[in-house]
């Protein structure tokens, strides 16, 4: 976390780009873990052998994977200076001395430079107590993409290690507030998922709010007031940083989901007078109304399945959440506990929706079990907002107050492991975590 | 609240005289009490209305005092009547309501009224939220406010087209507390008179 900035100092004095670059470097998120799971696994990262030209590779893989592990909450990874011996994928291991040492787990690599900008990762993972290895892979990556490369053997590992897939080589999304009154800048970022490589796709003196990522990883929507006060729904693709906008109906236009087909967009709109859920064709621009309410009907989100949706509203007096069916018919209620349940999100699996719920004048975020009914609190914040899931469904971001000040802050939805992620400066607020990286 | 809105009103054309002033003369008026300020705030205020807008750049200041403003009697606009109802310009709301209290009726029947007679007039109708629950729940809230307001105003005779609505929802707060006293400041509707 301590070379990012120093790295772009010198690379902002060399370009004369400081303005941009400092930026960069102070919205980096800082990640630290607040709650980690008793128990957690003990595995021995070993640095992996770096081979070229220079003393060290551009990035410390290793070490960025001993991050990822340690920032699952799943894992408690030896410090380095304990480790007895320094063996690569191309070493006989002597399993009792890490079995000595209490490693349940070890991991090996290397990183060789093969020339112009090309580099081979090459790691093996083995079950120390039984003495054996469980998977070995190599990949070859330009240098840009090695922080991204180490994120992916973060993956692999978690995966051979846990069963379930990874999300480390994922990014978010998230908007910051800097300075006060006419002053004020909001800032839409994306950001490597542990806080690395901060990039600012725009900034407003408006607010911008409720970024969405569309399935495919590569184009975020999102509502901005830029328009002096009027909230209208863009589409940006994050690699070129274009945009487009796609609803600008008088009135409110926000809380964009993308469909899971990434054909469609699930908006409110009050052109007709109050918000109602409508669903935009991005292709042919056709708009279809999904609901028809007097109430404020907002914050879709769609089920995996794509064929419904869920979402806020007021009609039963307090707002809560409902489903609907695209195939057309009545909402149903789906939350009956506290007097304010709003902003759901579909677990990727279907069977879970996170929210913010009420409690005793405590807003939080909150679990529904979708089959049993069950609502589980996983947050003690006063002010909690925008859950959204880790695309394996492991962990929910979320933002909260410390103090007077925005952060981001991660659960898992078992409630057992706590992160928290912040920037140097300002409010940060409404993250979404990416898709998995196609 | 109201006090301190009142009195900034209040004191504004003085200020906005000291700052025509040359800069020595800023200083040795600062320097003096506040009935001198009251005094120069009327005269400030006729006579700026009696010459007109062209003016305002011009540096009269010594000039512009109860002589020059006994010349041309132009009627003050009431909308710059700190003791008009029309001064008050923030409507406060419940938590999650948008129903408007009946403590505000006088007020907007009289920005009804003046709107009403002054079809030229536009305002923007500013609706905003708390920062407790979802941001985009809020912004819908805050419409819900901005739009109760509005449907006050033509139910009395404003112009449709008089009235633009839009929402910040919990973005811009006025008072940055988080306790139901800095809340109860920022669920409220502003009525922005467009000049």
């Amino acid at each position: 976390m301590n070379r990012r900035p120093s790295f772009l100092i010198i690379a902002g004095l060399t370009l004369c780009a400081g303005l941009l670059l400092s930026s960069v470097a102070a919205a980096a998120l800082k990640i630290e873990i607040t709650q980690g799971v008793e128990g957690a696994v003990p595995v021995a990262v070993v640095p992996f052998k770096w081979k070229g030209p220079t003393p060290r590779p551009p990035e410390d893989v290793s070490a960025i994977v001993r991050n990822d592990l340690v920032r699952s909450g799943r894992f408690d990874p030896l410090p380095a200076k304990d480790l007895l011996a320094r063996p690569d994928s191309d070493s006989t291991i002597h399993f009792p001395n890490w079995r000595l040492i209490g490693s349940d787990y070890l991991v090996v690599g290397n990183v060789d430079f093969l020339g112009g900008d090309q580099y081979r990762i090459r790691f093996r993972v083995y079950d120390v107590f039984k003495g054996q290895q469980l998977d070995g892979y190599r990949m070859t990556v330009s240098g840009k993409r090695l922080r991204r490369a180490a994120h992916h053997a973060s993956d692999i590992i978690y995966k051979l290690l846990t069963g379930e897939p990874g999300a480390f080589n994922t990014e978010i999304a998230y908007v910051t507030a800097q300075g006060a009154g006419d002053q004020r800048k909001y800032t839409l970022w994306v950001a490597d998922s542990d806080g690395y490589n901060a990039q600012a796709l725009l900034n407003s003196h408006e607010p911008i709010l409720s970024p969405a990522w569309s399935p495919d990883g590569k184009r975020l929507a999102y509502a901005s007031l830029e328009d002096r006060g009027h909230q209208v729904v863009y589409v940006q693709t994050v690699a070129t940083g274009q945009r487009q906008r796609v609803s600008a109906h008088p009135g409110l236009n926000g809380a964009p989901a993308w469909s899971p087909d990434g054909r469609r967009l699930a908006l409110s709109l009050s052109k007709d007078g109050n918000p109602e859920i409508y669903v935009l064709d991005l292709a042919s621009k056709r708009l279809r109304r999904l609901t028809r309410h007097w109430a404020i009907d907002t914050e879709p989100a769609w089920t995996p399945d794509g064929k419904a949706i869920v979402f806020t509203s007021d009609r039963g007096g307090s707002p809560q959440i409902y489903r609907v069916s695209l195939a057309g018919g009545r909402a149903e209620r789906l939350t009956f506990e506290g007097g304010y349940n709003a902003r759901a999100e579909v677990s990727p699996d279907g069977r879970q929706i996170a929210m913010i719920h009420r409690t005793q004048g405590r807003f939080r975020v909150a679990v529904l079990d979708l089959e049993s009914g069950e609502l589980r609190i996983l947050t003690d914040g006063m002010l909690d907002e925008s859950p959204s899931f880790a695309p394996n469904g492991s962990m929910i971001i979320y933002a909260t107050n410390s103090g007077s000040h925005g952060v981001l802050a991660a659960v898992s939805v078992d409630g057992r492991v706590r992160q928290r992620l912040s920037v140097q400066e300002g409010d940060v607020r409404e993250p979404a975590w990416s898709p998995f990286e196609n | 609240m109201k006090f301190w809105v009142k009195s900034a009103l209040a004191i504004l054309p003085a200020l906005l005289l000291l700052g025509c002033g040359t800069p020595g003369k800023v200083q040795e008026e600062g320097a003096g009490g506040m009935g001198q300020a009251t005094q120069q705030e009327v005269g400030a205020e006729q006579g700026a209305m009696a010459q007109g807008a062209g003016s305002e750049g011009g540096m009269e200041g010594e000039h512009m005092g109860a002589e020059s403003m006994a010349t041309e009697a132009a009627p003050l606009d009431p909308l710059e009547d700190p003791n008009s109802p029309l001064a008050t310009r923030v409507i406060y709301f419940d938590f999650d309501k948008s129903e408007i209290k009946p403590e505000y009726r006088e007020v907007l029947n009289a920005h009804a009224e003046y709107l009403a007679t002054h079809p030229d007039v536009h305002v923007t109708i500013e609706g905003h939220a708390d920062e407790r629950g979802t941001r985009e729940y809020n912004m819908a809230l805050g419409e819900r406010r901005a739009n109760a307001v509005k449907r006050l105003l033509v139910l009395q005779g404003v112009a449709d087209d008089q009235i633009r609505v839009i929402s910040y929802g919990e973005e811009r707060p006025v008072a940055l507390g988080h306790n139901e006293e800095a809340w109860a400041l920022n669920r409220r509707a502003v009525i922005d008179y467009e000049r």
